[in-house]
C-alpha cells in the first residue's frame, strides 16, 4: 500500500503553496526550539488559531514544520552556550558545549543537525510502511509497560559516570524530590506546596535546565575572566563537508540513535528520554568511554539521532490511534478537531489526502529543514563572535523570558536564578547536574506509572514480570542496574584485571 | 572547598526534613491500592537525610585548605550574577522589556565600555526585537510596565 | 527573507477589523485554561480564539494561556488575583467545582464574574468492542458478581470521572478499581489496549475508537439521549439500568472579579457571535456536546445549582478535602 499513496502525498506535498508553507515553518520552528521555553507545544499552540483559514493539509504540514525546525534548532544553543532549548537537547550540551569551547561548536552543530535528519529519515520510513501494525504494538503499552520504560532509560544512565557516587545518589534523590512538588494526580493531592499556591504548578523541568546548566554556566566560565571561550570557530561551510567525511565513522551510533528513539517514540514515552537513553548507550559501547562528556563528536550524534527520531515517532500514534506521543502532538491533535476532522483509526481510510500529504510532507520538510539549518552553520558558530559584554546580558535575558514563557508565571524567572547559584556551587562541588534532570524528567511519569499499575493490581508488585512485554523490559533494566557490580567480576573470569577508569561525570 | 561542601550538605538535609515532614502529614503508608501520597518522597527525604549525613562525615573529616572560591574568581561571578538579580526586580516594576534594555546597556557600558551609540543602539532594538517576536510574532504576553500602559499595549 | 514574510502574514492575521460599540478590548485578551495543552478545554479555547480570528469578531485577539498547576488551581487564583480587568478570560471545566472542595485552596466561582456558558459536555459509559458486554445491564452484572475486579479508567483523581464513578457504585452497589490518568485521550486508548476494562470518558475522547469498531458505547450520563444523530441509539443509563444517573460538565467562561459591567455585556455578545458560527456549531455536533448557550442570570443560577450537586456528590464519595 505504501508506494501508491506516498506517490499521492507528494503530489499535495510539492505544491508551491505547501512548499512555501513547509519553509516558514521550519524557520518559525527553528527559531522556537532556539529560544528556551518557548517548546514546540507552545509554538504549535500559538500558531493554532492562525491555521483556520487554511486548508487542513497545509495546516498541519505548516504545524509539523514548525516542530520539525524546533527539533533541530534545540541543539543550536545547546552546543554554543550550554542552553538548551528544548527538553531533548539537554543530553546534547554535555559533548556540544565542550566542543565548542575547543572551537568546534561548528562540527558539533553540523553532527547535531546531519544526525536529526538521519534519525528523522528512519521514522519516517517506517511510518510510511508499518504504521498500523506499529499502532497495535503500541496499544499493548499500558502503565506496567510505561513504568517498565522509564525503569530502563534510568538503568541505562546509572554507573556511567565516576566522582563520588554520594553526591550521584543525592542528585537523583534532589530531582525526584523536585518532580514530586505540586498535585499528585494519582491522589489529587498536593504534596510539599505548604500553602503556597507558586509551588502548586511544581518545578518545571525546562526552567531548572536552564538555571543549572545555562546560568549555572556562565557563572562558572567567568571565574577565569569575563570572556567566552570557543570564539576561533570556523566560519565557513567547509566545515559542514569536513564533518561529514567523519560522521560515517558512527554508524552504529545513528542506527543505535534511531532505533531507541523510534521505539520510545511512538508511543507516549518522549524525546527527552530518547535522547538520555542513547546518549549513555553510546558511552557504554564506545571503546572509549572516557572521551564522553569532553567533547566527543558521538556524544553530540547519539543524542540528536534518537530525539529526532522519537520526535518524529510521536506523530504515528496520533495519525493511527488519536493520541498524542508528545505534548507537541497532543496540540496538533486538538487542531485535527478544530479543522473538522476526526483523529484516529479511519483517518487512513477517510482522508487519504490528508494522511499521505502529511507523510509526503515530513520528507520533503525534513529535507528542507536539514538544508536550511546546515546554510547557517557558520552563522550560528559567529554568535560566539560577539563580544561578552553584549552577549551577556542577551543571553540572560533570552532565559528570563524563556523560563517566565514556560508557565506565563514571574516566579520561573526567580527559579531560573536560584538554580543557576545551585548550579553553579553543585558543579564546583562535584554534585554531577545529569542525573538531577534525568530524575527530574521522569520522576512524575515514573511515579505516575508504578502507582496506576499497583491500582490496577491490587497492590501487588508481581504485576511488573507477568506481563511479557513489562517482563522483558524490567529484566533488562535490572540487568543494567547490576552491571557497574558484575563488570568487574566478569573482568576477573577473563583474565583481564579490573581497571577503575576516572571517568568523568557529565 | 570544606566549608562549602559542609554547608551545602547541610541545607540538603534540611531540605530532606522538610520533605519528610511534609510526607508525614499526607500518608506515608502503602494503601489497599499502592503506595500513597507521601510513600516515596518520605523514602527520598529520608534517603537525602542519610545521604548528606555521610557527606558531611566525609567532608568533616577532610583535610582541604583550598578555598571554595578565591577572591579575584568572586568578582567577575558577582558581576554578573548581581546584574542578573537586579533585572528580576526592575521587571517587577518596570515590565520586561524597559528591565532589559536598562539591563543590557548597563552591562554594555560597565563591564564592556562600549560606545555610547552601540550601547543605545542595543539596549533600544534588542528588547524591541524580544517584543515583537514574543507579544506579536508569537503572541506569548511577558511581564509589562507603565511604558507599554501607556503605550497602550 | 522567509522570516520577514513570516511576520508580515502573522501581523496581517493578528491585525483584526474594529467595530464601534460602547466598549471593545484594546489590548490582546489573556484567555487562560485551567488545564494543559491538547484537552477538552484547551481545544474550546482555541477554537474560540481562532473563530474569532478568521471572522473577524475581535478587534484584538485572544491569546491563550495554559495554567494547569494544582488541578487548574494555578488558573483560577490567578485570573482571581487579576480584581476588575477587562482583558482576561478563563475558561472553566468541572475542575472550577471540584479542585477547591478537594484541594482546599482559597477559591469560590464567586470570586469570578460568570460571563456565559458554551456548552456542556456528556459522560457515556465505554467498554471494550472484543467484550461480549452488548448493554449496560450485561456488564454491571458481571461487575457485580465480581467486586473489586474490573477496572475503571478515568482523568485525574476527585474530578468528574471519579464523581461518575462512584455515583454508578452508589447506585447499583457496586466496586470498581478506579485507575486515574492524566488525559481522557489517554483514558480511551487504555480501554482499547485493554488495560482497563470500562471508561466513562466524553464522547468526543471515544468517538475516533468506536468508529473504527475498538470500542462500544452503552449508556449516556444524561437525563435524554444526545440529539446528534450519529449517538442517539445508545441509550440512557436511566433507560437501560433503570437508576437515574447523570452529570454534565460545564464548558463555560468566566472573567476576573469586578469587571467592568461594559466589558461583560462585550464579551457575552462576542461568546454568542462565537456560537452562532458555523464553525462552532460543527465542533458542537462532532464532539456530541450538549449546545446551551446561556449568560446572565441563567448561567448564574446553573452554577449555583451545580456547585451543591458537586458538594454532595463529592461528600458522599468521600470526595471532600479532610
Amino acid at each position: 500500500m505504501g508506494i501508491e499513496n506516498l506517490l499521492l502525498g507528494f503530489h499535495i506535498a510539492i505544491t508551491p503553496y505547501n512548499l512555501f508553507v513547509a519553509v516558514i515553518g521550519i524557520t518559525l520552528g527553528t527559531i522556537i526550539g532556539v529560544l528556551p521555553g518557548l517548546g514546540g507545544a507552545n509554538g504549535v499552540a500559538i500558531l493554532l488559531p492562525l491555521t483556520f483559514t487554511m486548508p487542513p493539509t497545509s495546516a498541519i504540514i505548516l504545524l509539523t514544520s514548525l516542530y520539525w525546525g524546533a527539533l533541530f534548532g534545540g541543539a543550536i544553543t545547546s552546543i554554543l552556550f550550554n542552553i538548551p532549548g528544548e527538553p531533548w537537547s539537554v543530553a546534547t550540551t554535555f559533548d556540544g558545549y565542550p566542543l565548542a569551547r575547543q572551537g568546534k561548536g561548528g562540527q558539533a552543530l553540523t553532527a547535531a543537525f546531519t544526525s536529526s535528519f538521519v534519525g528523522a529519515l528512519f521514522s519516517i520510513v517506517l511510518i510510511t510502511f508499518f504504521a498500523p501494525l506499529l499502532a497495535e504494538i503500541a496499544l499493548k503499552f499500558g502503565p506496567p509497560e510505561f513504568f517498565a520504560i522509564q525503569l530502563l532509560t534510568f538503568s541505562s544512565f546509572v554507573g556511567l559516570g565516576g566522582g563520588n557516587p554520594l553526591k550521584s545518589l543525592v542528585s537523583i534523590l534532589l530531582g525526584f524530590i523536585l518532580a514530586a512538588v505540586g498535585l499528585d494526580i494519582v491522589t489529587g493531592q498536593l504534596r510539599m506546596t505548604f500553602g503556597f499556591v507558586d509551588l502548586m504548578k511544581g518545578f518545571d523541568f525546562i526552567v531548572a535546565v536552564i538555571g543549572l546548566f545555562g546560568i549555572g554556566e556562565i557563572l562558572l566560565s567567568v571565574e577565569e575572566g569575563l570572556s567566552f571561550k570557543g570564539v576561533r570557530t570556523g566560519m565557513n561551510l567547509r566545515v559542514v563537508l569536513d564533518t561529514w567525511r567523519i560522521l560515517p565513522r558512527y554508524a552504529r551510533t545513528f542506527v543505535r540513535g534511531s532505533f531507541i528513539g523510534f521505539w520510545m517514540g511512538f508511543k507516549p514515552g518522549g524525546a527527552t528520554p530518547a535522547s538520555f537513553m542513547s546518549y549513555a548507550f553510546a558511552k557504554r559501547f564506545s571503546r572509549h568511554p572516557e572521551r564522553f562528556g569532553k567533547g566527543e563528536l558521538e556524544g553530540v550524534v547519539a543524542p540528536e539521532t534518537a530525539a529526532h527520531a522519537a520526535g518524529v515517532a510521536a506523530m504515528l500514534p496520533m495519525l493511527t490511534l488519536g493520541i498524542p506521543g508528545s505534548p507537541t502532538a497532543a496540540v496538533m491533535l486538538g487542531g485535527l478537531i478544530i479543522w473538522g476532522l476526526q483523529p484516529g483509526p479511519l483517518l487512513f481510510k477517510e482522508k487519504p489526502e490528508f494522511v499521505w500529504g502529511l507523510i509526503a510532507s515530513m520528507y520533503t520538510g525534513n529535507v528542507i529543514g536539514v538544508l536550511m539549518v546546515l546554510a547557517f552553520v557558520p552563522l550560528f558558530a559567529a554568535i560566539l563572535r560577539i563580544p561578552f559584554a553584549i552577549l551577556t546580558p542577551v543571553i540572560v535575558v533570552v532565559c528570563a523570558v524563556g523560563s517566565y514563557a514556560v508557565h506565563n508565571n514571574m516566579i520561573d524567572i526567580w527559579y531560573m536564578v536560584i538554580f543557576g547559584v545551585v548550579g553553579y556551587v553543585f558543579k564546583k562541588l562535584d554534585y554531577p547536574l545529569a542525573p538531577l534532570v534525568l530524575a527530574l524528567v521522569l520522576g512524575d511519569l515514573a511515579e505516575n506509572a508504578l502507582r496506576q499499575s499497583l491500582i490496577m493490581s491490587q497492590g501487588s508488585l508481581a504485576i511488573f514480570v507477568a506481563r511479557p512485554i513489562s517482563g522483558a523490559i524490567t529484566a533488562v533494566a535490572i540487568l543494567f542496574f547490576a552491571l557497574p557490580v558484575l563488570t568487574p567480576w566478569w573482568r576477573r573470569l577473563r583474565g583481564v584485571p579490573a581497571v577503575r577508569r576516572p571517568a568523568r561525570e557529565v | 572547598m570544606r566549608v562549602a561542601d559542609l554547608v551545602t550538605a547541610s541545607v540538603l538535609l534540611l531540605v530532606g526534613g522538610v520533605v519528610v515532614f511534609d510526607a508525614v502529614g499526607i500518608g506515608i503508608g502503602w494503601g489497599t491500592d499502592g503506595p500513597k501520597s507521601g510513600f516515596f518522597p518520605f523514602w527520598l527525604g529520608m534517603l537525602l537525610i542519610a545521604a548528606c549525613a555521610l557527606i558531611l562525615g566525609q567532608a568533616a573529616r577532610r583535610v582541604d585548605a583550598k578555598p571554595f572560591v578565591r577572591r579575584e574568581q568572586l568578582g567577575p561571578v558577582l558581576k554578573v550574577l548581581w546584574p542578573a538579580v537586579a533585572l528580576v526586580v526592575l521587571t517587577l516594576s518596570l515590565g520586561l522589556y524597559v528591565s532589559a534594555a536598562l539591563y543590557t546597556g548597563f552591562y554594555m557600558r560597565w563591564i564592556g565600555r562600549h560606545s555610547w551609540l552601540a550601547v543605545l543602539a542595543v539596549a533600544v532594538l534588542f528588547p524591541l526585537a524580544t517584543f515583537f517576536i514574543f507579544e506579536k510574532w508569537f503572541l506569548v504576553p511577558m511581564p509589562k510596565g507603565p511604558l507599554e500602559a501607556w503605550l497602550g499595549q | 527573507m522567509a522570516l520577514k514574510t513570516a511576520l508580515a502574514l502573522v501581523l496581517m492575521l493578528v491585525a483584526a477589523a474594529p467595530a464601534g460599540a460602547a466598549w471593545e478590548p484594546t489590548k490582546p485578551i489573556e484567555f487562560v485554561v485551567p488545564a494543559g495543552t491538547g484537552g477538552g478545554a484547551d481545544q474550546m479555547a482555541r477554537l474560540i480564539s481562532g473563530i474569532a480570528e478568521k471572522h473577524k469578531l475581535s478587534p484584538r485577539p485572544l491569546i491563550v494561556v495554559n495554567k494547569s498547576g494544582g488541578a487548574g488551581a494555578e488558573g483560577f487564583l490567578d485570573v482571581k488575583g487579576k480584581k476588575g480587568d477587562a482583558h482576561t478570560l478563563i475558561i472553566t471545566l468541572s475542575n472550577l467545582f471540584t479542585t477547591p472542595l478537594h484541594t482546599g485552596i482559597p477559591f469560590n466561582w464567586r470570586d469570578l464574574t460568570p460571563i456565559a456558558r458554551m456548552a456542556l459536555d456528556q459522560f457515556i459509559l465505554w467498554v471494550n468492542a472484543e467484550t461480549p458486554y452488548k448493554a449496560a445491564k450485561e456488564y454491571i452484572a458481571a461487575v457485580k458478581a465480581k467486586p473489586t475486579s474490573f477496572k475503571m479508567g478515568g482523568t485525574g483523581s476527585a474530578q468528574e470521572d471519579q464523581i461518575l464513578t462512584i455515583q454508578l457504585e452508589q447506585a447499583l452497589g457496586l466496586k470498581f478499581i478506579y485507575v486515574p490518568f492524566k488525559g481522557g485521550g489517554e483514558v480511551c486508548v487504555n480501554l482499547v489496549g485493554t488495560h482497563v476494562d470500562s471508561t466513562v470518558n466524553n464522547p468526543i475522547e471515544c468517538a475516533s475508537h468506536w468508529k473504527a469498531g475498538r470500542v462500544r458505547p452503552l449508556a449516556v450520563f444524561d437525563t435524554a439521549r444526545i440529539a446528534v444523530a450519529e449517538w442517539k441509539d445508545i441509550p440512557t443509563v436511566k433507560e437501560s439500568l433503570g437508576v437515574d444517573v447523570h452529570y454534565l460538565m460545564l464548558r463555560g467562561i468566566f472573567g476576573p472579579p469586578s469587571m467592568p459591567k461594559d466589558a461583560v455585556d462585550w464579551y457575552v455578545g462576542f461568546l454568542k457571535k462565537v456560537y452562532d458560527t458555523p464553525d462552532f456549531q460543527k465542533y458542537l455536533g462532532e464532539g456530541a456536546l450538549k449546545p446551551s448557550f446561556a449568560a446572565g442570570a441563567e448561567y448564574v443560577k446553573w452554577v449555583e445549582e451545580n456547585e451543591q450537586l458537586h458538594k454532595d456528590l463529592m461528600a458522599t464519595g468521600g470526595l471532600l478535602k479532610k
